[in-house]
């Protein structure tokens, strides 16, 4: 009866990984923790100073770092993979050499995981799996936030175009826009980009 | 008809060949529409190429040969097709090392490896930290190479730290010195975080920086396109190493879509004039980074072998497959069936002794002779392929 308990016990540490998570930006590092103790009791630590990140690793010897793909800090990681000496805890790159299907997944995503060397695919899947839903969503969000902006950049653009054709061609608001909308459709292209020229061309002449 | 290109670099100044073919058209010469894609890291460059994110990508010399060597994750295999630039690396210590060394009277020449090398060792006990920017990389085999067989070598230790973190680091006292492409070694001097100590072509007049990375399959199944991808930025380079053209390019280099920082700044390593301290000592030093003179660009099969072996030796794999398959994925196959028609100069062998050529020298060519500039390393070090190999 205590062996069995001994042996439950056992197991349950050794089923508790420990995951590092480096992002600098507090609120993304919380959503990706939040995901990742959703998908198993492990112990997490988010690092969001890059200064000194082998040192801060290498003292801490994670089960898993992950880390945005577009972080310059990677490269850190890349020396860390490679390390082979007696003390050293091997890193593999990425889940699995084999595994290609999550790799790219990973990467597509947005997200890398360096991974210890041994550790089994199916411990590594769930938790992979979490942090790229994570990454996507952060991906979606980051899309959205772009379009909106680009929206807003080409609001104004129109707006100075309609400005300069009221105050060179004497006519109000609704007749600027209609005579940019039709130079538009008559060289079948966007209002944003002929009000673009516009700007542009009457800067030069100004 | 235009092609579009997903080209990946970093924002350093030796991705000028790329952003000046898309800038002044000589992409466009070619039907080509390049979107530049700046990644973050050395190692977002290999995924994206990897997994077809990217279609080509401006990449340290060393990293498709540590792939050749199965040193990193299993993508397709890369290939090199030329080389990008030459040099324009620079060695940094840290504001604390820089005082010890002047105490003891060394005088910033940023040209003397030896000087520099004897007062390093004089002003600097214990561990020697040096930073470069990714584990393969011209700058970790710079320092090696300049340090080899000295005391200081035992004392080395390399660490990877991304290049705009250097001046960081360097504050920060993670690291001692860098190693470092420019505008981040010049940055980490007018952050005050140190001083230029020695240029690297000061280590090896040839050191070959970044190169033109594609997947093997891509260069081979897409011949028409590729081809037009190494006009382009051939063309480009040409262009980068007239006399006139650095100021402009430094222009262009430092808008916020590419690096993002001042023009005075990425002017100093493509002028060669370059500030050693932050009280602005100048150092000229002429041709210190090269986009294309005298044979820059040629993807020697030698220059493959000699970075695989050492590669092998520290990894302890055999040195005879490394040279084979290091300098496999060196194309000089594609650079001569793609440049001809440009009018590049084709040496008339794919391989040298490396390391032999004290001044420029005419060479055999396809076509008559051609110039090859220096490409000596400061201690005399020469590499025979052929003599190993055997």
């Amino acid at each position: 009866m205590l062996a069995k308990l001994a042996a439950a016990l056992f197991l349950a540490v050794m089923e508790r990984l420990s995951i590092i998570v480096v992002e600098r930006d507090r609120d993304r590092a919380l959503k990706i923790v939040d995901g990742l103790r959703a998908s198993g009791d492990h112990a997490v630590t988010v690092i969001a100073e890059e200064t000194g990140l082998a040192r801060r690793i290498a003292e801490q010897q994670p089960d898993i770092v992950l880390i945005d793909v577009a972080n310059p800090s990677r490269d850190v990681l890349e020396e860390l993979a490679l390390m082979s000496g007696p003390l050293d805890r091997p890193v593999a790159m990425f889940v699995d050499r084999s595994d290609e299907q999550l790799t790219r997944a990973a990467i597509e995503a947005g997200v890398s995981a360096y991974v210890v060397d041994g550790l089994h695919r199916d411990r590594i899947k769930p938790i992979l799996d979490a942090a790229i839903a994570r990454f996507h969503m952060f991906q979606k969000m980051r899309a959205e936030l772009a379009a909106t902006k680009a929206a807003l950049e080409e609001r104004k653009i129109i707006d100075r175009a309609k400005a300069i054709l009221m105050k060179a061609r004497g006519i109000d608001e609704e007749a600027a826009y209609a005579l940019l909308r039709k130079t538009a459709m008559d060289q079948k292209r966007r209002v944003a980009d002929i009000a673009q020229q516009l700007v542009m061309a009457a800067g030069l002449l100004s | 008809m235009t092609d579009r290109l997903r080209l990946g670099y970093l924002p350093l100044t030796d991705a000028a060949p790329l952003i000046i073919a898309q800038e002044l058209g000589f992409a466009a010469e070619e039907g080509l529409a390049l979107e530049l894609v700046r990644v973050g890291s050395w190692a977002q460059s290999r995924d994206l190429l990897g997994t077809g994110g990217i279609d080509a990508a401006h990449m340290l010399v060393p990293m498709p040969i540590a792939q050749s060597l199965g040193l990193g994750p299993a993508y397709p295999d890369f290939d090199l097709l030329m080389v990008l630039s030459q040099g324009g690396q620079a060695i940094a210590v840290s504001s604390a090392l820089e005082a010890r060394l002047r105490d003891r009277g060394h005088g910033f020449d940023f040209s003397d490896p030896w000087a520099a090398r004897t007062a390093l060792a004089a002003a600097h006990s214990g561990q020697l930290r040096v930073g470069v920017p990714f584990p393969f990389s011209t700058q970790a085999e710079l320092v090696r190479h300049w340090l080899d067989g000295t005391d200081l070598a035992r004392r080395l230790t390399i660490h990877t730290v991304p290049p705009p973190q250097m001046a960081d680091a360097l504050a920060a006292k993670e690291i001692d010195a860098c190693c470092v492409g420019e505008p981040w070694a010049s940055f980490a001097v007018e952050q005050s975080r140190g001083a230029l100590l020695l240029a690297g072509r000061a280590i090896w007049a040839a050191a070959p920086e970044k190169g033109l990375v594609m997947t093997r399959d891509r260069a081979e199944t897409q011949p028409d396109q590729t081809g037009r991808l190494m006009r382009a930025l051939w063309r480009a380079g040409r262009w980068l190493d007239q006399p006139d053209a650095r100021g402009t390019a430094a222009e262009i280099l430092s808008r916020p879509d590419y690096l993002n920082l001042s023009p005075e700044l990425c002017e100093r390593g493509l002028l060669g004039r370059l500030h050693v301290t932050a009280s602005g000592e100048l150092r000229h030093y002429p041709e210190f980074i090269r986009f294309h003179a005298q044979g820059a660009t040629f993807p020697w099969r030698s220059i493959a072998a000699m970075l695989g072996a050492r590669m092998a030796q520290r990894h302890d794999l055999d040195p005879n497959q490394a040279m084979t398959r290091a300098a496999g994925c060196f194309r000089t196959d594609l650079y001569r069936r793609h440049l001809r028609e440009a009018g590049a100069d084709l040496p008339g062998s794919s391989a040298k002794i490396e390391g032999a050529i004290a001044a420029p020298t005419a060479v055999a060519a396809e076509q008559g002779q051609m110039i090859l500039g220096p490409d000596a390393f400061f201690d005399g070090h020469v590499f025979d392929m052929a003599s190993l190999t055997r």
